[in-house]
């Protein structure tokens, strides 16, 4: 294992960098267009089940079978990173769109009405006072997303986008072990340094939530 | 009967929630546990059907020690209604109410029959039989716990702060129904509430515990208001002990004038009547329209009440009638007052 | 463009009998994946209804439950194929193992979020412990339990897919091979065909859903009640119904 490690270290970082941004772009773009979605979904109450609904059925598609739709949809060609990116991004908006959705919805309340009182207008109140306090609530749904997004690279491989899914075709082709089980160490550990930096990100966005009780 | 001998409860950490009690729930009577947050109350009431086991001490039932019988089939002996009544949404109502016979292996469509019977004996309609619980208000779905309590027709019963989570005037119907479904049943209850007033009028007896699991005091609402034991007790009971203690005094010996020639003597008022003799309202001289009635009361209504409508009058007098509603009397606040002044020199006789 | 669709509508490929027909993948990928989600279910079910019902060993249930997250899928099957050989077990033993983490996760979820009131209730009525996980936990966590087996299904199904690069049957199949070959009618059939299975079997299973759970437990559809959720709700909602994630 050891060796082996020595002996590919260049490939496996460059394969832990391409699955690294791999990963994360289609977060952050999944994530910036579920806002205004899962915003959409609540203000216009006809959107809400369409959205929902649309979103299962597409969380549900294999992501291999996605991968290959969307080369025909857009006309790239199969291997490229595009369909891996595309992919990836509608899953986690398909994902995350009914999270802002919910979150919002289950923030409404007093505290809503109260800021609506003082005078905020929408946007002000939606980025000021409902949003920080679905922090909570959406955090989860973007840790749940990261996490999937990373083991999902991995089947990239199979369309010529693997990151570390490289390693796991590698070692098939030649019948060895140990590329596949550092494939597997990395993207799991990488899945927890974002899982925990997600967590450190948001204990400091949002700092009233680890105030302690009243005395 | 339910006998409490030397009961202690400690929780694991030292907490004492039920300190060395001795109690006696007499047969047939409702038995209220009154008390403030963490006195012991509901952890006392939880000890009777094994739900928490006490640490030292014996609790029986008719003369049996609990802890020597099989908790399951003791529980299902005892009637247990709970704060927010804790129904299966996933059965219907009557599946809810018929829980303890299917238990017991009662033939499921005989039990499903006793338990529409109980719907209306707790002031259910049938229709509501076959709802599901998220369908009911707060209120009836107290309603149907109590229902699913009866439904074995256990001797006992446990109610744990029963009628705490709806609002006020359903509050006051549960309370009257549960009364009246006493009156019939007779049932020996234990229960449970932090609200002095509820205690005051449902129980028969009242316990009321201190912080740290101690009785207080116990005796008849009565006896709590015009004796308090202590400061504690005269503090939770409430700074107006004596206008309460006029809940337990009847109208039927307070005098009455007759209504027909009654005049109000400060504003001149009478009492409008219609051609069934029911009272309307009183009509005073200046305005000319009558002004409604706060309420009336009848002979069994207590005196508490009585003084409560002759303050609300627009008149200051409370008119009484009989049970065709028919006006047989009224009486003046300052009559109530000479009443009670007297009942007190007779009661220092 | 019509030459993508080619593969999909010719007759040939449809044959019943055929060793390599659409039918015959279908029913290798359906069996395969229907087998290996039963047999998960029966280790994880019970497992998380004992965790839940005692509330002991819940970092198990949990822990298995993110362990079995960031598992990257497409990874262990291949181990799994390297170490054992390429036959069909290895796979399934695969499909096993990362079809648990999520059942048992969502179970124990499940059981830990039915109400306390209607459990204590239950105790206090005189259910034995067995009565009132089967009689009054278990219906009431029925939807977030078959929530969890729902989540499960799709992603052994999914997985099911990606093992047809170690020579695993099924519609993946159809992918590799077109993808192989160059023969990009054959992968546009291969995407559409698993993907319409993996619709159908989640429409089939919400349809079952529908029928098991009693219509009082069901997840409302209103959006009145669902403004009465609390935000803690809502979040841990979120993390029930992504616990299995991967496709």
């Amino acid at each position: 294992m050891i060796t082996y490690l020595q002996n590919n270290y260049p490939e496996i970082l460059s394969d832990l960098v391409q699955h690294l941004w791999l990963a994360l772009i289609p977060i952050v773009v999944g994530a910036a267009l579920s806002l205004p979605l899962g915003y959409l979904a609540v203000r216009i109450p006809s959107l809400y089940q369409p959205v929902v609904n649309v979103g299962a059925v597409l969380y549900s598609i294999p992501s291999l079978a996605l991968f290959l739709m969307i080369p025909v949809i857009i006309g790239v060609g199969y291997l490229s990173p595009l369909n891996v990116l595309i992919g990836l991004s509608l899953y986690t908006l398909a994902l995350l769109g009914r999270t802002v959705a919910d979150a919002l919805i289950s923030v409404q309340g007093e505290t809503t009405q109260a800021a609506q009182a003082l005078g905020y207008r929408p946007l002000r109140q939606l980025l000021g006072v409902e949003l920080p306090m679905a922090a909570p609530v959406l955090f989860a749904g973007l840790r749940v997303a990261t996490v999937a997004n990373i083991s999902l690279v991995s089947v990239g491989a199979l369309v010529g986008s693997g990151g570390l899914g490289d390693l796991f075709t590698g070692g098939f082709q030649l019948g060895f072990v140990e590329p596949i089980i550092i494939g597997i160490v990395l993207s799991m550990l990488l899945a927890g340094v974002c899982d925990v930096g997600l967590v450190l990100l948001q204990r400091r966005l949002t700092p009233w939530t680890r105030v302690g009780g009243r005395a | 009967m339910i006998t409490f001998d030397q009961v202690t409860k400690t929780f694991p950490g030292g907490n004492v929630a039920v300190d060395d009690l001795s109690l006696e729930l007499p047969t047939g009577q409702i038995t209220v546990f009154v008390g403030p947050s963490g006195c012991g109350k509901t952890t006392s009431l939880r000890m009777i059907n094994r739900t928490i086991e006490p640490t030292s001490g014996t609790i029986s039932i008719d003369g049996e020690d609990v802890s020597t019988q099989d908790a399951a089939l003791l529980r299902r002996k005892i009637g247990y209604v709970i704060q927010h009544a804790g129904l299966f949404p996933h059965r219907t109502v009557v599946d809810n109410i018929a829980t303890v016979p299917f238990l017991n292996g009662v033939n499921k469509k005989q039990a499903r029959e006793e338990a529409v019977q109980l719907l209306a004996r707790v002031g259910l309609d049938e229709s509501m039989a076959n709802r599901y619980p998220t369908q009911l208000s707060g209120g009836q779905q107290q309603r149907v716990g109590v229902a699913r309590a009866l439904a074995a027709d256990p001797p006992v019963m446990l109610m744990d702060e029963p009628f705490s989570a709806v609002d006020p005037i359903v509050r006051d119907g549960l309370q009257k129904e549960f009364l009246r479904l006493q009156a019939e049943l007779g049932k020996t209850i234990a229960f449970v509430t932090h609200d002095i007033d509820e205690a005051i009028k449902l129980g028969d007896t009242v316990a009321i515990f201190r912080v740290g699991g101690h009785l207080a005091q116990v005796g008849s609402p009565q006896e709590l208001l015009d004796n308090p034991a202590d400061e504690f007790v005269a503090d939770f009971v409430g700074r107006d002990r004596g206008f309460r203690g006029l809940s337990f005094v009847t109208a039927d010996k307070l005098e009455v004038e007759p209504v027909r020639a009654y005049v109000d003597r400060a504003t001149g008022a009478r009492l409008v009547l219609d051609d069934g003799g029911r009272p309307q309202g009183w009509r005073f001289e200046e305005t000319g329209s009558p002004q409604p009635l706060a309420g009336t009361f009848t002979v069994e209504d207590n005196l508490r009440l009585v003084t409560d409508l002759a303050i609300s009058s627009p008149a200051g007098a409370a008119v009484r009638v009989d049970h065709d509603g028919v006006a047989d009397g009224v009486v003046a606040h300052e009559a109530i007052a000479r009443h009670l002044t007297a009942m007190r020199r007779e009661s220092e006789r | 463009m019509l030459n993508y669709f080619g593969y999909l509508f010719d007759g040939a490929n449809w044959q019943l009998s055929g060793d390599s027909s659409i039918p015959e993948r279908l029913a290798q990928h359906v069996g395969y994946t229907l087998a290996a989600l039963a047999l998960a279910a029966l280790i994880a079910l019970p497992l998380g209804l004992l965790i839940g019902h005692t509330n002991r060993g819940a970092f198990i249930a949990i822990g298995l439950g993110n362990l079995g997250r960031s598992l990257p899928t497409f990874g262990l099957v291949l181990l799994l194929v390297v170490y054992l050989g390429v036959y069909i077990w290895p796979v399934l033993l695969a499909l096993i193992v990362l079809a648990i983490p999520p059942i048992l996760a969502q179970t124990y979820a499940a059981i830990r979020s039915v109400d306390p009131a209607a459990v204590d209730a239950a105790v206090g009525m005189g259910m034995r412990p067995l009565q009132v996980l089967f009689q009054a936990e278990v219906p009431m966590a029925l939807p977030l339990i078959i929530g969890g087996l729902r989540n499960a299904l799709l992603q052994v199904c999914a997985t099911a897919t990606i093992a047809a690069y170690a020579s695993f049957g099924g519609l993946g199949r159809l992918l590799i091979d077109g993808l192989n070959r160059n023969q990009y009618d054959q992968v546009l059939a291969g995407a559409v065909l698993v993907a319409a299975l993996a619709i159908a079997l989640d429409y089939i299973s919400a349809l079952i859903e529908r029928v098991v759970v009693s219509p009082g437990v069901r997840e409302r559809g209103s959006r009145r009640s669902r403004r009465s959720r609390s935000a803690a709700r809502t979040q841990s909602r979120t993390e029930e119904s992504a616990v299995s994630t991967s496709r």
